[in-house]
């Protein structure tokens, strides 16, 4: 049995008055696809941002054992970067030597590679922030509704990108509705 | 640790400056209107309007520095762009160090550029003491960038936040204010005053990162 890249104990997390969710533990080891459920409102985005340290659960502890690449719904792009100038500016700030272009090409955003992206349609955004999941190899991906504003094309590149990163050792992280599409090795329902 | 998130945040928020197009030019804007408005207002008596130039632009340097701060990292919030920076293997306070040195070099910087052509409209002598004085207003902006910053992470949740951003920075800018305004005049215990206002930027500047740092992380959780 190897050791997990990603171990979340005991979470819990209030906001406002009302209890989001308490006592949830999840891990994900290598090759593991994790997938959080629930309804609008439950508090998955939180747990993946607690699982990212982004926020600060009110009980519980997150350990991650390796990097982690973090994809939500806020893409992150600024109104004037172009998805090239996105993914340069990220692969500089990591440290990486990708092959932007390449990845550009791999994503289908070839064509819109220099426009704005206060032009780009939202599939378009979407699949310039998961592109930044190429940038460098990280083992742990944490995905807020990867598939949302995609189409069908895009969908399905998203689905062989997480089969092969899960093949490759790695693990995933990901709060989606409806199909998930590949088999999960776990689901956690909040 | 490593430098590189620090220079690509510096890149990013100075690429967005540039982008923003009218945006960097609304501080200056502001800057010129006070002195063309001054006059207008006290009359144009030049004795008195070269006693109170120096200082009206102190004032008006201040008060530009607020008009643009809520963007900094606003912005960044909304579009998610903080999370990923908050991410990186650079500490916090170094990003928003960079990013709030980056938006003084493009809204605050011009300004003290600005500032010998102004004070030639408050009747001041052309000299090279009007170059000295951009140079204090330089080191003065950039403590009021920096304090500007704490105000601008402290608010980046709240929508509309310049006047939560105005109420925080504006004591913070006091110390700075008094001591550049100082500078510039021939008052008893002025000599030192150069120095003082140095002090009072070098403080904004290892002190602000921390609060900005730490305030951003709250926005984030």
């Amino acid at each position: 049995m190897t050791e997990p890249l990603l171990t979340g104990t005991g979470l819990g997390m209030i906001r406002g008055e009302r209890v989001l969710f308490r006592d949830v533990s999840l891990e994900a080891r290598m090759h593991d696809t994790v997938i959080l459920r629930g309804a609008n409102g439950a508090g998955k985005t939180t747990l993946l941002r607690i699982l990212a340290g982004l926020t600060r659960p009110e009980s519980g502890a997150v350990t991650r054992s390796a990097p982690h690449h973090w994809v939500s719904h806020r893409e992150g792009l600024k109104p004037h970067e172009t998805p090239h100038e996105h993914l340069s500016l990220w692969a500089k700030a990591w440290g990486a030597t990708a092959n932007v272009d390449g990845i550009l090409k791999f994503m289908g955003l070839s064509r819109p590679a220099d426009v704005p992206a206060r032009h780009l349609s939202a599939g378009q955004r979407r699949r310039t922030a998961l592109a930044r999941l190429l940038l460098q190899p990280r083992s742990i991906w944490l995905l807020d509704e990867p598939f949302t504003a995609l189409d069908a094309e895009g969908r399905e590149l998203v689905l062989s990108l997480i089969e092969d990163h899960c093949r490759e050792g790695g693990c995933v992280v990901a709060a989606i509705h409806g199909e998930a599409g590949f088999g999960a090795a776990n689901e956690v329902t909040l | 640790m490593s430098a590189q998130p620090i220079f690509a945040a510096f890149r990013q928020a100075l690429a967005e400056a540039w982008a923003g197009g009218a945006g960097a030019l609304l501080p200056l804007g502001f800057f010129a209107g006070t002195a063309v408005l001054v006059p207008l207002g006290i009359g144009t008596d030049p004795a008195t309007l070269r006693a109170v130039g120096p200082g009206i632009l102190w004032v008006a340097l201040a008060l530009s520095s607020l008009v643009t701060l809520e963007r900094i990292f606003q912005a960044d919030t909304e579009d998610g762009a903080l999370d990923l920076w908050l991410q990186t293997e650079a500490p916090p306070s170094a990003i928003a160090a960079a990013k709030t040195l980056a938006h003084f070099l493009t809204a605050g910087l011009p300004l003290a550029l600005l500032s010998p052509l102004l004070a030639l409209m408050f009747q001041a002598q052309a000299s090279t003491g009007l170059l000295v004085n951009a140079a204090y207003y330089a080191v003065g902006g950039l403590a009021f960038y920096f304090w500007g910053g704490v105000g601008a992470a402290l608010s980046a949740t709240v929508r509309r936040g310049g006047l939560l951003i105005s109420l925080i920075a504006l004591p913070l800018y006091v110390p700075t204010a008094i001591f550049g305004a100082m500078a510039m005049t021939d008052a008893p215990g002025s000599q030192n005053a150069p120095l003082l206002l140095a002090a009072s930027a070098l403080f904004a500047l290892a002190v602000a990162p921390f609060a900005m740092a730490a305030a951003l992380r709250l926005a984030a959780d």
